[in-house]
């Protein structure tokens, strides 16, 4: 953990990660609650071609111009997305399938075309593919925390407009806001935070960046604010620890890491999160459940006491068993909160309280 | 060409008409993003077979790796089912888990091996003529030729044998059910051929190619036709005529065959959405070009009978007097009193315009609508 602070090569990874987490995480909230989930996969793909078109037009590797050749390919598939969906039937499942296939085979046509090219040199363009943390240099931390901060100012800028966006567009509307002009900058700015991630984790993984923060952090609130901001923390945890496990052990590439990490605090907010984590529902389920159970074998109890005129006669287990199922441990639960005696090896009995709690 | 070029457009051809066919399903199903999560988790399959197997050439590897890519779509249906997340989250946090842990575990365990992630991602179509079949003596062509025309030979017999089945879950699912159809059961053997040919193809052509090849060739043909049998035929003779442009365009640059095949689907998508007669951009864009020119003339015609007979007839019925009772620019107005002229609506003489009977008719016609 010392290394975080001494290494340099760590601490840049480890800054750079984290500047990615934290914009994906907060951005990709927005998409998520806007079911355009995907549109993260289909705009990081896109940016394949953007990338490669960049260094062959202007022959430079500098970190701003991939960047921005990528958030060009990648804002340029989003519209192609969005005009195939208005102007044709093809579904929105279709319009994202095409654009991130067909884009990103281009970006490899590209690729390939210039690995071909005597006089290129090209290395460090194929780690978009996959990522790679490890080559993190400082001028890339530079852009990417920049980029990322002014997303996320513009984020903060516009806040009541784009929540309004997120959940009733139409009232918007109504209200007088320019809602497409809203959602093609949210849009814009989740592209931003997709290719500030493409060099750590590569083009066929960022999904999942935008995705699996906000996923997780979905479980833990209901409010917007607190979600956006758990998101963001979760999209830096992740982060981080993913590319601090891949530099730390042999051949453990940093884009998957990452992403298993973020998968892994998806599934623990899926188990354990609030009021809707899965292990609580079923714990909660079970707890139901076996109140239903006591509460029958009290009614049942009170149902044989009225048919058998001579109150003080006890029951066994066996009938009531028969009559709910399973009765011996909710009957030792009864006796244990005093509402049922037992007179003898197995038989039961209401006392006064028990009569009245079941006559509730 | 020679006798290696024609095998790697057979394999192409034949790797584009077996996706083209599922694919049309999955586009009518508003499924077409299954097929990414499919062909992209089922990497970890064939890590997995290939740990099991320890041969990357075994059949058994296909299937497995089919297994996995079946494995992704119940995962992906449980993880809805829980209500926790929407579809669309729980493709995007599935696959990317998958193949997130086959990628560590080629690099970890499998490095050097044939398994390498480059190839699996984008494929090698140029080394498929290499890797050939031998059995019993006899040569019987490159090993992706062979499996995949197995694998098209399946999609064929099973889209016939499951026609009725297939067509009335993929239309009308709530009268499937009603019939006693099972549509989850065709379903899941949909998602189960879907998932055999990403393998099969896989190999050949890479991940995303598959994707490309499964779901633009039908949604380029899904603009040109509303007939199943002809939207199978297209898109199958689609995916065919891109993959072998893509081809020669690989060729003249010296690039990945499979992206350059990606390409072309693209480029067959975009002309249809241009050009496809009715549906196209092009034709949507003379539609309304022409519904404004019948706008106008119907205009006019309504703007003469209102003061047909009138007194002010003589000031109102003047061509240069339109500009400033329609808001028309005059050669506008020109143009329009020229096509209503032709299609003998009204008869102009000099400045002044005359409704005839048809267009007295029409003008009434048009305003009791």
């Amino acid at each position: 953990m010392l290394d975080l602070f001494d290494d340099y090569t760590l601490r840049t990874v480890a800054l750079g990660s984290a500047a990615l987490g934290i914009t994906s995480g907060a951005l990709g909230t927005f998409a998520v609650l806007r079911r355009q989930s995907l549109l993260g996969d289909a705009i990081s793909h896109a940016a394949l071609p953007g990338v490669a078109l960049a260094f062959l037009l202007t022959g430079s590797k500098a970190p701003l111009v991939l960047v921005a050749g990528a958030a060009l390919a990648g804002f340029a598939g989003t519209l192609l997305v969005m005009g195939v969906t208005r102007t044709t039937r093809i579904k929105y499942d279709s319009a994202l399938g095409i654009v991130l296939s067909v884009f990103f085979g281009f970006g490899l046509v590209l690729l390939t075309f210039i690995q071909r090219r005597p006089d290129a040199s090209q290395a460090g363009l194929d780690r978009f593919l996959f990522g790679q943390a490890a080559g993190l240099l400082q001028r890339d931390l530079v852009t990417m925390a920049v980029l990322g901060g002014i997303a996320l100012a513009a984020m903060l800028l516009v806040w009541k407009e784009l929540k309004l966006l997120a959940f009733d567009p139409d009232y918007g509307a109504s209200l007088g806001f320019p809602m497409r002009a809203l959602d093609v900058l949210l849009t814009s700015l989740l592209v931003v935070a997709i290719v500030i991630g493409l060099q750590t984790v590569g083009v066929v993984l960022m999904a999942a960046m935008v995705i699996a923060p906000a996923a997780a952090a979905r479980q833990w609130t209901d409010r917007l604010g607190l979600a956006v901001a758990l998101a963001a923390a979760f999209g830096a945890l992740a982060g981080v620890s993913g590319s601090v496990l891949s530099s730390e052990a042999e051949r453990l590439p940093t884009g998957p890491t990452i992403v298993l990490c973020a998968t892994a605090i998806v599934i623990v907010s899926l188990l354990a999160a609030g009021r809707r984590g899965l292990l609580w529902r079923e714990l909660r389920g079970r707890r139901d459940r076996r109140r239903l159970r006591v509460a029958a074998v009290l009614a049942d109890l009170l149902a044989l006491e009225q048919q058998h005129p001579d109150a003080h006669r006890g029951h066994s287990a066996a009938v009531l068993s028969v009559m709910s199922g399973g009765a011996l441990p909710s009957l030792q639960v009864l006796e244990r909160r005093g509402y049922v005696r037992r007179l003898g090896e197995d038989e039961w009995v209401l006392t006064d309280t028990g009569r009245t709690e079941a006559e509730r | 060409m020679t006798s290696g070029q024609i095998e790697i457009q057979l394999i192409a051809v034949v790797v584009a008409v077996a996706c083209a066919l599922p694919g049309t399903f999955l586009v009518l199903r508003r499924l077409a993003l299954v097929s990414d999560a499919i062909s992209h988790s089922i990497l970890l399959g064939i890590v997995l077979g290939f740990f099991v197997v320890g041969n990357v050439n075994s059949p058994l590897l296909l299937v497995g790796a089919a297994l996995v890519g079946l494995a992704t779509v119940v995962l992906v249906q449980l993880l809805q089912r829980t209500g926790l997340v929407r579809e669309d989250a729980a493709i995007g946090l599935v696959f990317p888990a998958l193949f997130s842990i086959g990628v560590i575990l080629i690099a970890r365990y499998a490095d050097g091996v044939h398994l390498d992630i480059d190839a699996v991602l984008l494929g090698e179509l140029a080394f498929a003529p290499f890797d050939r079949l031998e059995l019993l003596g006899w040569d019987w062509g490159p090993n992706a030729l062979v499996v995949m025309s197995v694998i098209l030979g399946l999609n064929v017999a099973a889209i016939a044998l499951f026609w009725k089945e297939l067509k009335l879950s993929t239309f009308d699912p709530a009268l499937a059910i009603a019939l006693g159809f099972a549509p989850a059961a065709v379903q899941y053997a949909l998602m189960s051929l879907v998932s055999l040919t990403a393998v099969g193809a896989f190999d050949a052509v890479g991940s995303i190619l598959v994707v490309a090849l499964m779901i633009a060739p039908p949604a380029a043909a899904y603009l040109l036709t509303d007939n199943l049998v002809r939207l199978l035929l297209l898109a199958a003779g689609i995916g065919a005529g891109s993959a072998l442009a893509g081809y020669w365009l690989a060729f003249a640059l010296d690039a990945s065959i499979a992206g350059a095949m990606a390409t072309m689907t693209g480029v067959a998508f975009g002309l249809a959405w241009l050009f496809a007669p009715g549906r196209g951009l092009l034709a949507a864009a003379r539609r309304r070009a022409r519904q404004k020119l019948e706008f106008a003339q119907t205009m006019l015609t309504i703007h003469l009978a209102n003061h047909e007979g009138k007194p002010e007839a003589a000031e109102e019925s003047r061509i240069d007097h339109l500009d400033r009772h329609l808001r028309w620019a005059p050669d506008f107005a020109q143009r329009i009193v020229r096509l209503a002229e032709r299609r003998g609506l009204v008869r102009a003489s000099g400045q002044v315009l005359e409704l005839t009977q048809a267009g007295r008719e029409l003008a009434a016609d048009a305003l009791a609508r």
